[in-house]
This record gives C-alpha cells, structure tokens and sequence, in this order.
C-alpha cells in the first residue's frame, strides 16, 4: 500500500503495465499505446486514455479494469479521462507488444506508412503466402485470413 | 449554439438509424463472415453516434437548463426531432439493398470526415479524424460487394439495379445543406457538403463502371429528413428503438 504522498509518475505506469486489454489479454494496455498520459495534481492521480475503435466495447472495462488496479495499490482519488485527438493508430503499439502479439496467433499490424500490398505473414508457421478471408473478424480490430500453406484461418490486427 | 446543436445530432440521428437498420442483420447474414462485417460496420457507427450524442449533451446541459444524456438524446426524442437523413431510414430490403444504402452512406461519410477532421471545432475535428479511419473500411467492404453483386449473376445484378433505383432518390439530400448547416459552414465548422457532391458522384461512378452497372438519371430527390420531415418507416424503427425506455422510463441493465 502506498500514502498518497509517495505516489510518483513512474510508480503509476509500473502499474499500469499491469493492467491487460480485456479482449487480448496477453497484451498490457501499454503494449497498446492507449494510454496518452499520466498526471498528479493535489494527490488526484489522472489517467488519460485513447478508444482504438469509436465503438470498441472494451474501453468501458478497460476504465473500470485501470480504476480497480489503481484502487488495489492504495490510490483513491482517481480520474480517468478520455480524449479522442490525436486518433489512435496502431503504429503506436510497441514492439514487444507486436512479438507478443503474433506469438499469440494474432498477426500484428503493419506500419501505416508501409504500402506495400504484402499479406500478413502466417503467425503458426511463418508462411509469406496467405489470403484474406473478410476485411472484419472478430472484433472491430481484426480481419480475417488464411494461411496457403498451413491452411490455418488467422486473425490479423488491422493497420489503424 | 442551437445551430451547432443541431448540426451535430444531424451527423448523430444519421448513424444511430443506420445502425439501428443494420443490426436486424445480426444473425441473419448471408454466411457468417459477412454477417460478423454487417455488424462490426454498426459497432463503428454506433461509437460514432455516441462521440456526437456526448458532444451534443453536453452542449446542450451547458447552454441550457434541461438535463439530457447521450442515453435521452436517442431514446426520448420524437420523430420530428430526428434529423437523420432520409436514406439511413429505408428498409433493409435484400442483401443487395442493404449494400447499396450503405455504400452511398459510407462513400458520404468518407468524404464528409475527410475536411471535417479540419474543422474549427477541435471536437468534432477530432470525431472525423478517429470515424474516417474506420469508415475507409467501409467503403472498401460496400464497393467490393457492389461489385460482386453487379458483375455477379444475373440475378444478382437485377437486384442490384432494383435496390439503386429505390435508394437513388433519398442520396440527393446529403448535398442540400438545410440553414443550421450553412451557418456552420461559414463559422468553419462543418464542410460544406454542396461541394462534396462531385466527389461522391465520381467514387460511386468509378465502382459502378467496375460493377457493369449505370448511375440512374438525376432525378426527383426526396428531402425534409435533416429537418425532421420523415418517410413512415422512422416511426417503426423509433417504435422499436425506444420501446424499452418508454415502457419502462430509465430501466438499466
């Protein structure tokens, strides 16, 4: 537990890091780049996140998921924000989180500068030569493909 | 500040019937892939509708001395308070149908976004900016099944042809600025949507071409929807839609 006087910024993002997207739990929502800032004013602790889909239910657990985090550490006066500029792209999404992504099965988005008409590459079996199955999968973050060669159906997070 | 109120539950109403139509496909798609793309399309629609009905509350409970909620603004208000326009309120119709009206939609949409992502009001800048990602999906998804269904089959193709000449009339609206969107035109804030009509005409032209089938001659456009003047069908839709909140006046989950 923590007195609110010891509370720092880093503290809160270590926390953070903690908190998983309710959909894909193997990424944090920092893997995600949701998360805009972090601020402390007069001990209230402020978090600011970003929707990845204008209709993306999980952003409502995802509020209630940071808040439960923030209240099991001791935090009480905690405000989450929301704000929508600028929009969420997926070339915010670290690193490690696209490793973690596609070790989950899930092919992780291109850069959004990358125009290249390339397929995802197969996240069972690494193949290059896949096929889109429907532009919409089963969230509003993923298309649908398969592999030619495994013949594995895969989802693919969409460049955003 | 009323016309600005105005303008943005137009942008909302629009979304929110088009997604109230396009829900009743949930579980009825033509084979599941489509149908998951039919209702993740709303899912977008209706986050969108909510961004505009928050903005539009709060607007409102700050120029104002009513109390209203995102929640009030769509399952309180009476059909001639609703200002969407009048192609979002057709029927589905068949799959064709159902494509046409959302491809005109979405093509409307992409280009609507696009300068309104530029606009001086940082909120509603911020809503195009977010929606016209997500609406670039859409058109891509409605022009492809446009041309998969009028380059199809025969049948495929009068059926198509059918759903165009019934929706045809209703597109001439969203190029007709009502007044609240002239004043915001000139206050910078909203894109003037006369100017857009060329654009939309050359999108919808080009995927036509591809699709083997012609754009009907200009002809009587039907309006009054961005004023609250309806077809029959929004009643049914608002019947529908409301019912709950009516019946059972704030009932939550």
């Amino acid at each position: 537990m923590v007195v609110e006087n010891d509370i720092t910024i880093d503290a809160l993002w270590k926390l953070l890091e903690q908190v998983p997207d309710p959909e894909i739990p193997v990424l944090s929502i920092l893997d995600l780049g949701i998360v805009r800032d972090v601020k402390l004013q007069d001990g209230q602790v402020e978090i600011i996140i970003t929707p990845t889909y204008s209709g993306c239910p999980a952003m409502d657990a995802i509020s209630m998921d940071i808040r439960l985090k923030l209240i099991e550490h001791g935090y009480k006066n905690i405000k989450i924000s929301s704000v929508l500029s600028p929009a969420w792209t997926t070339d915010w999404m670290t690193e490690e989180g696209k490793i973690k992504l596609n070790k989950y099965g899930i092919a992780p988005p291109k850069m959004s500068g990358d125009l290249s008409n390339s397929t995802p590459v197969c996240p069972q079996c690494n193949s290059a030569d896949t096929k889109l199955l429907s532009q919409f999968g089963s969230t509003a973050c993923k298309a649908l493909y398969q592999c030619n060669d495994c013949k594995e159906p895969f989802d693919y997070f969409k460049c955003h | 500040m009323e016309q600005l109120i105005n303008y943005i539950l137009q942008l909302a109403d629009s979304n929110l019937i088009l997604t109230q139509r396009n829900a009743a496909w949930c579980g009825h798609g033509p084979i599941l892939e489509q149908d998951i793309a039919i209702t993740n399309i709303t899912l977008d629609l209706i986050g969108q509708s909510r961004n505009f009905y928050q903005y539009a509350a709060k607007l409102i409970n700050e120029s104002t001395d009513t109390k209203v909620t995102e929640d009030s603004l769509a399952y309180l208000r009476t059909e001639r308070e609703f200002k969407n326009l009048l192609l979002t309120e057709q029927e589905n119709g068949d799959w064709a149908q159902t494509i046409v009206r959302q491809f005109f939609y979405s093509v409307y949409q992409y280009f609507l976004y696009e300068k309104m992502q530029h606009s001086r009001d940082e909120q509603l800048a911020g809503i195009a900016a977010k929606s016209l990602k997500e609406v670039t999906y859409h058109v891509t998804w409605s022009g492809e099944w446009v041309i998969r269904l009028g380059d199809g089959t025969a049948e495929s193709k009068e059926r198509i042809e059918k759903a165009i000449i019934e929706l045809w009339p209703y597109t001439g609206e969203m190029f007709l600025p009502e007044a609240y969107e002239i004043s915001m035109v000139s206050a910078g804030i909203a894109p003037d949507i006369t100017l857009l009509k060329n654009e939309w005409y050359k999108k919808v032209t080009d995927i036509f071409e591809e699709a083997t089938i012609s754009l009907p001659k200009d002809g009587f456009m039907q309006t009054g929807g961005k004023n609250g003047v309806h077809t029959e069908k929004l009643g049914y839709i608002l019947s529908d839609l409301q019912y709950l909140q009516r019946t059972y006046p704030n009932a939550t989950w």
